[in-house]
């Protein structure tokens, strides 16, 4: 006789289909996927690519399109790390009409928005650069902020076309993970900043210290490393953005907070007395930060190449924004001038653009030393010296081979 | 017309598999069924393909190599020499722990709400739903980030609690510093002879288990009622005290105390577990509190008339026939909401927190770019703590089901 038992739901003995089992199955079980570090955006770019014929050439483009709109109803995680299904990354960039770059989430001076929430910065300048060189227009740049840890699957992913975001070249991110680094624009290292209060001197003095991290970066390794090799205690809290350790960092749930030092220099300006923190002398890494892009497409990564080089070049030749309109005019005396600006030969064909393409780069934020001292030179609140980012001929590293 | 009938069964054609009612619906299942497996078939070759394009066919191997990185809190020995695949250990542990200490506070929680949200008390009443839908209906996530910014702009710094002019001042004589950092409590250490502490504390619960099933006995058999309590409470404290100072005291304390940048010594419970876990445990406990109220709403109201017209008190009545008649009520959500809170652990990034989300799917990934192995490791993982967990609730759901004679 079923007394009471009339109240019970069935829940907990009913007959479930095959269907419903396996929905709950995926419903019940598939942690949130935010937290896996995948945007939603990033996961449609990747689904939207085809298998690998694709990849071929234009005249695949119908099929890519097909595939698309099979693809688009269908699924799941199938293609994760499908990124590279293109015709070519600028023919992409210009049938889009604006360039995808990823940038970090905000580091004054090197990628911030400003009041009007135009994004500005040193590395931005590069992706304003590339977007005059390619579609003569500066500001048709579609910026994505990217985290420590998101920035290379955004890349691998297609949902960006260069990523400009003070990352490290090393070795496994340009062999293993598949990018080409296009260069260097900022000579770096990693530094650890304390509060004055503190009193320490030196890192070596930090044993048993709390350290505000950013993961997913090289500096995480270095840290690891430092610390081991001096045998000297740390407790590591990591962290997602420069903004999150900031608020750490002020807040005292860190000692101390390690990233490059032209970042602490950056994040250090926007504190509200930034004379209360010092920088320890030691520079415990190289890090050369540098616009990446993906393996496989030459003809983009020349192009990205190329075009920093102008800038670079630009300053070492005297070209600057206030002389370029006149220069361009007519061919001057120096041949390599001519070249770059394109008042003689024709380099820009030779990268798929037309002669004024590095010219475009140039007025878009002047040349690479006007670049520097206007986001992070020590004009500016952050005020970080030329050092190893001088020109060659004035004793840094910083060195375009020669357009010819 | 029954010949005619009888061939018709006999003989079969292919065409029947449509036009027939009778193997109509099997034809659909299985043309259902081949083509999910198609779909699914092209679906994987489609992403082996895709990653062998790219030059990384799936492969397992850098689970071998040094992590590189360090994890702050760890249950297992581990330095920045070790595997990845011991790091994904740590972070799994990490993932368990938050998600065991999450579930014992959030069935706490919830259970003592649902039970106050039906209250007669009209101010309880309405605090508790005040809480149960404030919590319901706001994102976990900004829960976990709110507990983590209040904790850390609220509680002092470590540097506070030094010097002659200090801010902050410990508590409980000195043995409990709250910092912004985490929490630092005394750590017990065991000497030579505490075993036999422990041994005999261990016997002294033996011993209350079976006093309370002898007076149990007692009662079902003469109806006579023992002071069980006071007797067990008895039984807890005076055999272990008693061998802990005629043994001279073995087991001491490891008070925190503070050295150099941080507190040194006793149990150190980070900032971010304490947040992670409050945040979890009190966005959980409103969706318990709702499945128990809705359990004890399932329950005829005739059985507290029952219940009371015996003679028996409110909180007998709700302890002894109420809440274990709801139980089968609330138990299949309740399995859910366990579910949940194991997987909104993975949010646990979000203060820092280093989950397998944090270690395999985090920085593992990041450093390795092995996005789809550590994905579906990552998947795997979840996936098989789920089904544990559901595994297990399920036996606990069968054994108090209403056994039907």
């Amino acid at each position: 006789m079923r007394s009471d038992a009339g109240i019970l739901p069935e829940s907990a003995s009913y007959h479930r289909s095959i269907g419903d089992c396996v929905l709950d199955l995926m419903v019940r079980n598939c942690p949130n996927l935010r937290a896996l570090g995948i945007s939603m955006r990033g996961t449609k770019t990747i689904l939207a690519f085809g298998p690998k014929s694709s990849r071929k050439g234009t005249d695949h483009q119908e099929e890519v399109k097909m595939k698309k709109s099979v693809f688009l109803g269908a699924l799941t995680v199938a293609g994760l790390a499908a990124g590279l299904a293109s015709a070519g990354t600028m023919d992409d960039v210009k049938a889009k009409g604006f360039l995808q770059c990823g940038v970090s989430t905000g580091l004054v001076g090197f990628a911030a928005p400003d009041a009007n929430g135009e994004w500005d910065g040193f590395d931005v300048s590069v992706c304003r650069a590339i977007a005059a060189a390619v579609l003569g227009d500066a500001k048709a740049v579609k910026f994505t902020p990217t985290t420590g840890k998101t920035r290379f699957t955004a890349l691998a992913s297609g949902e960006v076309d260069v990523l400009a975001r003070n990352t490290t070249w090393t070795f496994s991110r340009d062999v293993d993970l598949k990018f080409t680094f296009i260069g260097v624009n900022y000579y770096d290292g990693q530094g650890f900043m304390v509060p004055k209060a503190l009193g320490v001197a030196s890192a070596k003095d930090l044993d048993g210290a709390t350290v505000c991290i950013q993961t997913g970066t090289t500096t995480e390794l270095n840290l690891a490393d430092y610390f081991r090799a001096n045998n000297i205690k740390y407790e590591p809290v990591p962290i997602e953005t420069n903004a999150e350790a900031q608020q750490q960092y002020l807040a005292g749930a860190c000692d101390v907070y390690t990233t490059d030092a032209s970042g602490l220099a950056a994040t250090r300006a926007t504190f509200e007395n930034p004379g209360d923190h010092v920088l320890l002398p030691e520079i415990i890494s190289k890090e050369p930060l540098g616009p990446l892009v993906r393996h496989g497409d030459d003809q983009w990564a020349d192009l990205v190449k190329w075009t920093l080089n102008a800038l670079i070049s630009a300053e070492e030749l005297g070209v600057t924004s206030a002389n370029l309109a006149e220069m361009s005019k007519a061919p001057g005396n120096n041949p390599e001038i001519n070249r770059l600006l394109g008042t003689e030969g024709d380099l820009g064909s030779m990268l798929g653009l037309d002669k004024a393409w590095a010219a475009r780069a140039i007025a878009a934020g002047g040349n690479y030393g006007e670049i520097f001292a206007r986001n992070i030179g020590e004009a500016t609140s952050i005020g970080l010296a030329r050092g190893l980012n001088a020109q060659w001929a004035n004793g840094g590293l910083i060195y375009s081979p020669p357009f010819r | 017309m029954t010949a005619t009938t009888d061939t018709d069964k006999s003989v079969f054609r292919l065409s029947m598999l449509i036009y027939d009612t009778r193997y109509r619906s099997l034809t659909i299942q299985a043309v259902a069924l081949i083509l999910f497996m198609l779909g699914v078939a092209w679906l994987l070759n489609n992403a082996a393909e895709n990653l062998a394009a790219l030059g990384k066919p799936l492969s397992f191997g850098f689970l071998t190599h040094p992590a590189g990185y360090d994890i702050n809190q760890r249950l297992v020995e581990y330095t920045s020499q070790s595997t990845h695949a011991r790091a994904a250990l740590v972070g799994i542990l990490n993932t368990l722990l938050v998600a065991v200490l999450g579930c014992i506070t959030a069935t706490l929680i919830g259970v003592t709400v649902g039970v106050l949200r039906l209250s007669k008390n009209w101010i309880v009443a309405r605090l508790m739903t005040v809480y149960i839908e404030g919590f319901r209906n706001v994102p976990v996530l900004l829960w976990i980030v709110l507990f983590m910014a209040i904790f850390i702009e609220t509680f002092p710094q470590p540097r506070d609690f030094r010097g002659a002019d200090a801010t902050a001042s410990m508590y409980l004589g000195e043995s409990v510093a709250l910092t912004n950092r985490g929490f630092y409590i005394p750590k017990p250490v065991f000497y030579d002879g505490s075993w036999i502490v422990i041994a005999v504390f261990v016997v002294s619960l033996i011993g209350m288990w079976s006093f309370a099933r002898m007076a149990r006995k007692k009662q079902e058999a003469t109806g006579q009622i023992l002071p069980v309590m006071w007797v067990n409470l008895a039984i807890f404290v005076i055999p272990s005290v008693l061998v802990y100072f005629v043994m001279g005291k073995p087991i001491g304390l490891d008070m925190p105390v503070l050295k150099g940048f941080n507190f040194a010594g006793g149990f150190y419970m980070r900032n971010s577990l304490i947040a992670l876990w409050l945040a979890l445990s009190l966005y959980t406990a409103a969706f318990i509190a709702e499945a128990v109220r809705s359990g004890i709403q399932a329950v005829s109201h005739g059985q507290t008339e029952a219940a009371f017209a015996l003679g028996i008190r409110p909180g007998r009545t709700m302890s002894l026939i109420i809440l274990p008649q709801a139980l089968r009520v609330i138990i299949p959500p309740l399995i859910s909401q366990y579910l949940n809170l194991t997987k909104n652990s993975s949010l646990a990034i979000a203060v820092g927190y280093m989950d397998i989300t944090g270690t395999l799917g985090g920085i593992t990934l990041n450093q390795t770019g092995r996005e789809m192995e550590s994905l579906l490791m990552l998947m795997a993982c979840y996936l098989t703590i789920s089904l544990t967990v559901s595994a297990i609730m399920n036996w606990y759901n069968e054994s108090i089901k209403l056994k039907e004679r």
